[in-house]
């Protein structure tokens, strides 16, 4: 019976080595995805060392799209928009795309509503996050998950 | 010369605040597609936008290859005075848009 076993195990090696030898090309045939490290990196390269509250701002996304090439986003942040309490920019991050940022928008007290609006792609299903920079330098965010059919930019183009 | 559409009242009360709606024609190429033969096409996206209000600015944007192709955005502003929006929009391989609309605060 030993040698049984040692063919089970040498299949088993076999069968992991292969397991292994397949996860590497899955792996390395995306390696531009923003990961949450990468999302977490553009944060910080915009809020710096600041910490960012949750609340105020609100992202209205369709919460399932059929096609990711083209999703219209509305990102609105609740202020009185005066000389002394307004919001500066707006900053809009995804999760899974090759690149972590979207856009940013700076706005001021002159604009009397902190709202914009655009259209965006999305790669695949995951989170949108929206960072307001306040007058004060504070940040809040607001994050919303998004279920993609038909991914962008991943596309072949004949 | 990318063709654009602007959307700014024609007319509005001192003080009311107002959506400005604007969209470009371009292609937005992100740089990560590739062709059937494997080549990959270079990024050609608009990367900035701007919008001034007799002469001050009062909107920029700055566009990542994940803003969808022909541009649109939205936002607001307070109708201060009479005068003009002027609109900017750059980009890779030197490219530049601009237009304009006017505005008549009573």
């Amino acid at each position: 019976m030993p040698k049984l076993t040692s063919t089970r195990r040498d299949l088993l090696k076999l069968a992991g080595g292969a397991a292994v030898a397949g996860a590497v090309p899955i792996l390395t045939l995306r390696p531009l995805e923003a990961t949450p490290s990468t999302l977490n990196t553009a944060i910080r390269n915009v809020v710096g060392e600041a910490q960012v509250q949750t609340g105020k701002v609100k992202i209205d996304i369709p919460p399932l799209v059929e096609n990711g090439n083209t999703v219209p986003m509305t990102v609105s942040v609740t202020s009185p928009m005066t000389e002394t309490d307004h919001v500066k920019s707006i900053h809009v991050f995804n999760e899974k795309n090759p690149l972590p940022n979207i856009g940013n928008f700076y706005i001021g007290a002159y604009a009397g509503r902190a709202q914009i609006a655009t259209r965006i792609r999305l790669a695949d299903s995951q989170k949108v996050v929206a960072i307001a920079r306040m007058s004060d330098d504070s940040f809040w965010s607001a994050s919303a998950d998004v279920i993609v059919t038909l991914a962008a930019c991943t596309e072949e183009v004949y | 010369m990318a063709s654009t559409l602007i959307n700014v009242p024609p007319k509005a009360k001192r003080g009311d605040i107002i959506e400005i709606k604007t969209l470009t024609s371009h292609i937005m190429e992100t740089g990560f597609r590739r062709t059937a033969a494997g080549d990959l096409i270079p990024r050609n996206i608009i990367t900035s936008f701007t919008c001034r209000y007799n002469g001050n600015e009062i909107f920029r944007a700055d566009f990542f290859p994940a803003i969808s192709a022909n541009p649109y955005v939205s936002f607001f502003t307070i109708a201060k005075e009479s005068g003009k929006f002027e609109f900017e929009w750059t980009g890779d391989n030197g490219f530049s848009a601009t237009a304009s609309a006017s505005i008549t605060v009573a």
